[in-house]
């Protein structure tokens, strides 16, 4: 097969079915700008990567995954009941995934923040957390097992369809619930006090402290919104593939890409950043070698390592995050 | 002693203990009800050394609440508990001192490396000696290059060993790439060609990304090594795909009067291996001293005053990428001659980060440290591996690694046996300045 059949054989299918192409890029691309902007967050206000904030999105997927699971068992959900379990699901694992992300913060962040340790013990104590999450959830679960939530929606179901191409309700659902958050997380940022003190501490955490801004406190607020965020992100992201123990590290090196890509610290940039890879990802699978999944893998990862070399503030411009 | 503060303590113990008691406790499955494996941390009963037999829950409340009563009443004497904590850990430190001490230490030290095979009758304990030690005391070796002494956090390091061992398997006709030779080369050849290939693709993958500060610098080497993770894995025509190679084939030294052909005993490749960590160690050493040693130091402290002083950092950052990449790539050569088997599990990100574990728990920047460290960690995970005591498993290792790293950074963030310029670096940003003139007394000693 010549380079050239190849590159039209691609184009023509991205032609044949570009409308179901689009979906599944804005699934994925929601599930992608809402880590994305956990990571965004925490790095406004440590100046750091969260390295386990990919463990902490596939603690909320589990969580979301057993709930669904233990209320369903055999049955399949449908009307009001779907409504409520998909509600339930992004509720708890975003608690859960809040619960985990405050509890990395304390114990891998907070003594060395103390200390006023270098920058490279944090991201040494972050891995640690990232690696003992994911084994622990793979001790507890199975290593590598992929588990499904319970039947929420009919398998396969079609909400509408777009120019003859069946729209899957899992789709619709994703991008809708991840607007709403967004939105909102975008809201408590910008409009609130709460906000006002996130947007002080990624300015001049120091000025801001003799301000009377908390730090301490404004910090744990930060992961707990990005921990809820990555949470109901998790149980989305189930709801279609699953989740296994070891989820973290692939998605949440998309969404870190999506993050930087956006500005890092910016937060609307990391929500379109996190759209664009899932659309991104989607349109390349056409122009995988071979029909080979890992070659969009090998895409994005390109994009992750062009994008820090050649304009490390991102396309949005870094907004917050510091330059030092 | 039930005040708020000490309530709390009493708290984060328990919550300290149950985890650790989900920790050792039965694996779940995934088929199970999700809490299964959590049940059976915490209903198992366990008899302790016969004495009882008790569920572990009150075992485990047991030793939280002994915790925290010998915490709290010997709370106004934490202080100088913890002084003769820092005098035991500092006791290397003291007794290394001198430096006829030190000499007679490594030579002691090169006494036992050099007799350890008389006294390791099994092969197989010889195979993991060096497999699982000898070569990961080299890759240690190297990425204590890259983040001990430049400071430079890489996390696609075994990418370096993947380069030493696919050249080795490409060289002696073992890939489904057109080899280069007919018949297997000497290792003579092997094993400078390995070194120079992960040191031109250290220069390669540096040059782009150095440019980077710290955690973008991290993020971009780990999205390297998953691209060339996958990209080895695609390309079966090229790589052998998933599977790799089996079919290395062992090394052979000729010299014209002397022909020596390494085979399947362990103990010769234990001797090459050990020549190599040796050489490694006295070139690491003395680049440490060196010109470029001091310019990585300027560059790991201060980057912008190193630039000022002339220093180019770009330049000092990309050797450190290369001469971190010739141990890493030796560490490939040798794996891959002495198992004889290569694929793609050999350098995933877990084997990265394995190695940073060894480099972080004997000291960052600290040769003789890493090297230790190294000996202790592999030592002890294959043991747990092959004995798998107290219900061990393997999958379990990276748990406790990962504890292990956190614990280390609150605790000992300057490792086993820290660099001395190392240890005042992480002092001093606690603002202990009593450290600080210690060393400046004592002056710097390496």
């Amino acid at each position: 097969m010549g380079f050239e059949h190849f590159w039209l054989s691609g184009f023509d299918q991205i032609h044949t079915a570009f409308w179901t192409y689009l979906a599944v890029g804005l699934q994925n691309g929601a599930v992608y700008a809402m880590i994305a902007v956990g990571y965004t967050l925490v790095y406004g206000v440590l100046g750091l990567i969260n390295f386990a904030h990919g463990e902490v999105f596939m603690c909320g997927g589990f969580a979301g995954v057993f709930l669904t699971r233990g209320i369903l068992g055999d049955r399949v959900g449908t009307g009001w009941g779907s409504v409520g379990l998909v509600l339930a699901g992004i509720i708890v694992g975003g608690l859960v995934s809040a619960l985990v992300a405050t509890g990395v913060e304390q114990v891998a962040y907070r003594p060395l923040r103390r200390r006023h340790a270098p920058k490279l013990a944090f991201l040494i104590s972050a891995i640690g957390a990232s690696y003992f999450i994911q084994t622990l959830a793979g001790k507890e679960f199975g290593y590598g097992v992929n588990i499904f939530p319970g039947e929420v929606f009919e398998p396969g179901q079609v909400m509408f369809t777009l120019f003859g191409t069946p729209i899957h309700t899992i789709a619709v659902v994703s991008i809708v619930a991840a607007i709403v958050m967004l939105v909102v997380a975008d809201r408590i940022v910008r409009a609130t006090r709460l906000g006002r003190g996130i947007r002080a501490v990624s300015q001049d955490a120091e000025t801001s402290a003799l301000m009377g801004v908390n730090i301490d406190r404004t910090i744990t607020i930060t992961f707990i919104l990005g921990g809820a965020l990555a949470g109901a992100a998790g149980f989305l992201y189930s709801l279609q593939s699953g989740i296994v123990q070891n989820a973290g590290t692939e998605i949440g090196i998309y969404a870190f890409t999506a993050a930087v890509l956006g500005g890092i610290g910016n937060l609307r940039g990391a929500a379109l950043g996190g759209l664009f890879i899932g659309l991104f990802g989607s349109f390349s699978v056409p122009f995988a070698f071979e029909g080979n999944v890992q070659w969009t893998e090998i895409y994005t990862f390109l994009i992750l390592v062009l994008v820090l070399i050649i304009r490390p503030t991102g396309i949005l411009g870094e907004k917050s995050g510091r330059t030092a | 002693m039930f005040s708020p503060a000490n309530l709390k303590r009493l708290f984060m113990i328990l919550i300290i203990v149950g985890v650790v008691a989900v920790m050792t406790g039965t694996p779940g499955s995934s088929s199970a009800p999700p809490t299964t494996g959590v049940h059976g941390s915490f209903l198992e009963r366990v008899s302790w050394f016969g004495l009882f037999v008790a569920p572990r829950w009150l075992l485990f409340l047991t030793f939280g609440v002994i915790i925290w009563l010998v915490v709290s009443l010997y709370r106004p004497r934490a202080r100088m508990i913890r002084r003769r904590v820092d005098t035991v850990f500092a006791l290397p430190k003291a007794f290394t001192a001198k430096k006829s001490t030190r000499v007679a230490l490594m030579v002691l030290a090169l006494v036992v490396v050099l007799v350890l095979p008389k006294f390791v009758h099994e092969s197989f304990w010889m195979y993991l000696i060096v497999e699982q030690i000898g070569v990961y005391v080299l890759l240690a070796l190297g990425l204590n290059v890259v983040v001990g002494f430049a400071g430079l956090l890489d996390l696609g390091f075994a990418a370096f060993y993947a380069i030493g061992a696919y050249t080795t398997a490409w060289l002696t006709g073992a890939l489904p790439a057109p080899a280069l030779f007919h018949h297997p080369i000497p290792i003579l050849w092997v094993i400078p060609i390995g070194i120079a290939a992960a040191m031109v693709f250290g220069v390669l993958l540096g040059t782009p990304t150095l440019r980077l500060r710290g955690d973008y610098l991290a993020i971009v080497t780990l999205g390297f090594a998953l691209i060339i993770d996958d990209f080895v894995e695609t390309q079966s025509g090229v790589t052998g795909g998933g599977v790799g190679s089996s079919l290395i084939s062992h090394p052979a030294l000729d010299l014209g009067f002397w022909h020596y052909r390494w085979g399947i005993s362990p103990t010769p490749y234990y001797y090459l291996c050990l020549l190599f960590i040796v050489v490694f160690i006295v070139v690491f050493t003395s680049l440490e001293h060196s010109r470029i040693g001091r310019a990585w130091v300027a560059i790991r402290e201060d980057e912008v005053a190193a630039e000022s002083v002339g220093i180019n950092p770009l330049k000092y950052k990309v050797m450190a990428f290369a001469v971190g990449a010739a141990s890493g790539g030796f560490g490939g050569v040798m794996s891959a001659g002495l198992v004889g088997i290569i694929n793609p599990a050999l350098f995933t990100y877990q084997v990265s980060v394995n190695v940073l574990v060894l480099v972080i728990f004997g000291g960052m920047g600290s040769i003789w440290g890493v090297a230790l460290g190294a000996c202790v960690i592999q030592a002890v995970t294959s043991y747990l591996d092959n004995y798998q005591p107290w219900g061990y498993q393997i999958n379990d290792l990276y748990m406790y690694i990962g504890a292990l790293l956190i614990i280390m950074m609150i605790f000992r963030p300057a490792g086993l046996l820290p660099s001395r310029r190392r240890a005042r670096e992480f002092a001093a940003a606690k603002g202990d300045e009593q450290v600080h003139t210690d060393e400046v007394l004592t002056g710097d000693q390496p």
